[in-house]
């Protein structure tokens, strides 16, 4: 189809699109008009039920844990199909001397971003660390951490040192991060069958409401899951890094724009 | 001002839309796309929203407060992860087909094709 025609099409398709979401959002309920009893109920019981202070991650690693199992799977699936996707294929194997000179291509960093990137990654550990394992109390849990985490080798990257990063981050430790989130959390599922007879009982004492460990399994699931995040987005960067390094400015094998 | 919320999302939905069936470039498609899926954060935690409430974090707020509705913010926590895989994978693909068609653009692909 031309272009202009596409755009008509759209004019046409998008005013009905439009439409149909204005009669649907008008049908919910007016804004700070709340009356749904499930998010009511967790609100009343999540703090003496479950001691956790922050109530979203009590959902996230509790109430509905099973739901994260598929949730954690769909990121453990989708950073292993991009690493099917970006797998090298025949003739694009890097001769090992050539990664050399990688080091200087990216070697773009001004001196300013090379040192605050160097001056960050502990820094972002840090923080990583202190998001991941504060999940029940504060703003935060797994997901959060993990990604915070999984920058911390990046700046390394951001620093100019593309050599460097693969080496804080090898294709080997970040597989087996992500493996082993994936299957501890799914193991603190099992946990809960095995000593309470239901899938992601919250089997562990529940501990004092505002201290460390807190809320039973959720500080462990928020590792499980801290691991599995960091594994992840490292793998995909990482795929993605060797494709721009195999194809980036000056490497172009023809085409290219 | 009620609506405002619900509002802005529809547009977002729409202008995404216009913009993915605009793009000449795979990678735009994909960051209209990234729009389309933000209008969606809007309408969960506009939905979830209760009037003069704080949020579901209990350390710091007295035990009476309102807060607004944990569910939704768990989800809108979902939705992000969703769309960071699902654009991981769609770049991915972007960089598969500029390989092989040596564009990004759909319709020269279409053409190089076969």
């Amino acid at each position: 189809m031309s272009r202009r025609g596409r755009l008509g099409l759209f004019a046409v398709a998008g005013v009905g699109a439009a439409a149909v979401l204005v009669v649907g959002l008008a049908g919910l309920p007016a804004f700070g008009d709340y009356h749904a009893a499930y998010g009511l109920i967790v609100n009343g019981v999540g703090l003496s039920e479950r001691h956790a202070t922050d109530l979203v991650t009590a959902v996230n690693f509790d109430y509905r844990a099973f739901d994260t199992l598929g949730e954690e799977f769909l990121l453990f699936g989708s950073a292993v199909g991009v690493a099917v996707l970006l797998r090298p294929t025949r003739g694009e194997r890097q001769p090992p001397r050539a990664a050399a000179a990688d080091e200087r291509r990216f070697a773009g960093a001004s001196p300013a971003l090379r040192a605050l990137s160097i001056g960050l990654i502990s820094p972002l550990i840090v923080l990583g660390a202190y998001i991941v394992t504060h999940g029940q109390l504060t703003p935060g849990g797994g997901f959060q951490g993990g990604v915070i985490l999984a920058t911390a080798p990046l700046m390394a990257f951001l620093a100019g040192r593309v050599l460097a990063f693969k080496m804080i981050a090898t294709e080997h430790l970040v597989e087996a991060g992500e493996a082993f989130g994936a299957a501890g959390y799914a193991l603190i599922g099992l946990g809960g069958l095995v000593f309470s007879g239901v899938f992601f009982h919250n089997f562990l004492p529940m501990g004092l409401a505002g201290h460390l460990l807190s809320g039973g399994t959720m500080p462990l699931s928020s590792i499980a899951v801290g691991l599995e995040v960091a594994g992840a987005f490292l793998l995909v960067w990482t795929e993605l890094l060797d494709q721009a390094m195999l194809h980036g400015p000056g490497r172009s094998s023809g085409g290219g724009s | 001002m009620s609506f405002l919320p619900y509002a802005i999302a529809a547009w977002l939905f729409v202008i995404g839309l216009f913009g993915i069936v605009r793009s000449r470039n795979l990678v735009i498609t994909i960051a209209s796309l990234s729009v389309v899926q933000s209008s969606t954060y809007l309408v969960l935690l506009g939905v979830g929203y209760r009037t003069g409430a704080q949020a579901p974090i209990l350390a710091d707020i007295p035990q009476v407060a309102r807060t607004v509705d944990p569910v939704v913010h768990a989800l809108a926590l979902v939705d992000v992860v969703v769309e960071a895989t699902l654009f991981a994978l769609l770049l991915a693909l972007a960089v598969q087909g500029h390989k092989r068609y040596g564009s990004v653009d759909p319709d020269e692909m279409r053409i190089m094709r076969g």
